[in-house]
């Protein structure tokens, strides 16, 4: 099993430094390896569990209540204009 | 005895027949806090100036106020810490990462403002793992916290400066957070009681997330009584988080000292195989015979999947968090991605390759099903039962640095504790002795919403044992 670690690394948006490769390609290697122990459970007919409240469609009345406020918001953003968050551009 | 010694109940005693104040109760902690932080290194963030000024404002309610304005702030002028999970309005909060190293929240987790509004002083912020990822408290960014009871050994993780806090005498209670084990885990390394919930028992609203169907939200006490005392604060459904529950409860202390005469509790074979330490093995066959003893009625079983619950936990927790960190961008608050850790760096890859197209079904839809299966173990065996009791973890504390350069040996530590969160089932991880002079724990599992029953079960067993009695040498 072969893990592009540089493809992962891009999906994950996790910049990786050359000399970090090799590692962390051979570590996530053997923890694949160690889950892959599940092939040996049969799980035919088998419901998931995605989660274990049993809880459906929890909802709230459509009411406005309080949040935070522009300056609430922005204050840990390191790059702003204009009470907006400034981000990269992505066009042109 | 010094004041910072006390359990809750004892200073809520002293504090209410005005023996002591508050602010005395704080002092007491914060010197605590300042004696043994350096060598250490329990807390990221100490709240001095806040923490004096909430003992203060208690102070004036404990002097003015009648009984039932008191009964209303059950937790008046008591100091307790936060793990550094735990958003904290206007006081920094890190997660113990490089990334949120400047982080300050514009708001309070629902569990703070709970603990805040019942009279807590909060006292600062503890280390751990980053992002709750691992099992030491060696993968934080701010450097590792050390065991007070010998100090070349883990406290256990990822609560690990919540552990540590509470074992040290530097806080009566702690706040911890437990996705696989890390509020049992550093309880059972520091002689200390850690509690799971069951999820959704206590809102994960405003605490940073790792695995969203994993996390639950508990705390680590010097006794189990004070470990009912904070559920009682901390349970609640939340209009913040649609995963919490309506379950109604009124007293979790109410049946604290009922005994255990003609509870069945389990011993599942599968936890007690070679893996095991034999004296971990030793004493917690001991305190199965105390129970005995009591009046309970200790009953062989089988839960067969046990052995895939630790490989299951690590393929969903990995997929879960590198979704929950993907937010992690720099842009609305934080640092860049590349100021993550090597361990959450490792999880992110692992999850979104697990997550990745061609992968899914292999691994996180197996694991899904697996999760089911391990579940309904539970769900079977608890027809038959009342509690369950195994060791926390198959090995006692081990040195610093032993592990940390392999990961999966590090994953290893969890194989008993990952089963509850991978249930939603609730857990409390109590004092059980020592190995090598180092501290170890059993946890009492029970169905979901049998908090009460844990803590009855769990009280019984430390009020004969008496292993919170024990201080560690600082």
């Amino acid at each position: 099993m072969k893990i592009g670690i540089f493809h992962v690394a891009k999906l994950a948006n996790l910049p990786l430094k050359r000399g970090e490769k090799e590692n962390f390609e051979k570590q996530l290697f053997e923890i694949l390896s160690y889950v892959e122990k599940l092939k040996g459970v049969d799980t035919r007919n088998v419901e998931i569990t995605a989660q274990v409240t049993g809880l459906e469609s929890v909802i709230r009345e459509d009411e406005t209540i309080p949040s935070l406020i522009q300056e609430e918001a922005l204050s840990n953003a390191k790059s702003q204009h204009s009470g907006l968050f400034r981000v990269k551009a992505i066009l042109e | 005895m010094k004041l910072n010694e006390l359990t809750i109940k004892e200073a809520e005693d002293g504090l209410r027949s005005k023996k002591f104040s508050s602010v005395e109760l704080t002092i007491a902690c914060l010197e605590q806090i300042k004696k043994y932080n350096k060598e250490l290194n329990v807390f990221i963030t100490i709240t001095e100036k806040e923490a004096l000024y909430a003992a203060k404002k208690a102070d004036k309610q404990l002097n003015n106020g009648t009984i039932e304005q008191w009964n209303n702030s059950p937790l008046l002028g008591i100091p307790i810490a936060l793990k550094d999970l735990f958003s904290t309005k206007g006081i920094k909060t890190t997660a113990a990462s490089k990334v949120l190293r400047d982080y300050i929240p514009p708001y309070d987790a629902t569990v703070v403002k709970k603990l805040k509004d019942a009279g807590a002083v909060i006292i600062g912020k503890t280390n751990h793992d980053a992002w709750g990822h691992g099992g030491s408290g060696e993968n934080s960014d701010f450097g590792q916290t050390k065991n007070p009871w010998n100090q070349e050994y883990v406290p256990g993780g990822s609560s690990s400066g919540s552990g540590a806090s509470v074992a040290a005498d530097m806080c009566l209670a702690a706040t911890g957070t437990d996705t696989g084990g890390s509020s049992r885990l550093p309880a059972a390394f520091c002689n200390v009681v850690g509690f799971k919930p069951t999820y959704g028992r206590v809102s994960r609203y405003g605490i940073i997330s790792m695995a969203s169907s994993l996390d639950s939200i508990g705390h680590l006490t010097k006794t189990v009584e004070d470990s009912a005392l904070i559920l009682n604060i901390t349970a609640g459904q939340d209009v913040h988080d649609a995963t919490t529950s309506n379950e109604k409860f009124q007293d979790y202390a109410k049946n604290l000292k009922n005994g255990v005469r003609g509870i069945k509790i389990a011993r599942p074979k599968e936890y007690f195989t070679q893996g095991l330490d034999i004296q971990i093995k030793r004493l917690t066959e001991d305190a199965l015979k105390k129970y005995e003893m009591l009046g309970a009625e200790i009953i062989d079983v089988s839960l067969p999947h046990t052995e895939y619950a630790n490989p299951c936990y690590y393929i969903i927790q990995p997929a879960e968090v590198s979704s929950n960190l993907a937010k992690y961008d720099g842009i609305r608050y934080g640092f860049p991605r590349e100021n993550f850790g090597d361990e959450a760096k490792r999880r992110i890859m692992l999850g979104t390759y697990i997550l990745s197209a061609g992968y899914y079904d292999t691994y996180y839809k197996k694991a899904m099903q697996v999760r089911t299966l391990i579940k309904q173990d539970f769900d079977k065996a608890f027809e038959k039962v009342d509690a369950i009791i195994t060791p926390v973890s198959p090995t006692p504390p081990w040195k610093l640095g032993e592990k940390i350069n392999d990961p999966l040996k590090m994953y290893l530590s969890d194989i008993f504790t990952v089963t509850a969160n991978l249930a939603g089932i609730p857990g409390l991880s109590v004092p059980m002795g020592f190995v090598n002079e180092l501290p170890v724990g059993m946890q009492i599992l029970g169905p979901q919403f049998s908090e009460g029953l844990l803590f009855q079960i769990g009280h019984a067993y430390e009020q004969i044992s008496e292993w919170y009695k024990r201080k560690p040498k600082l």
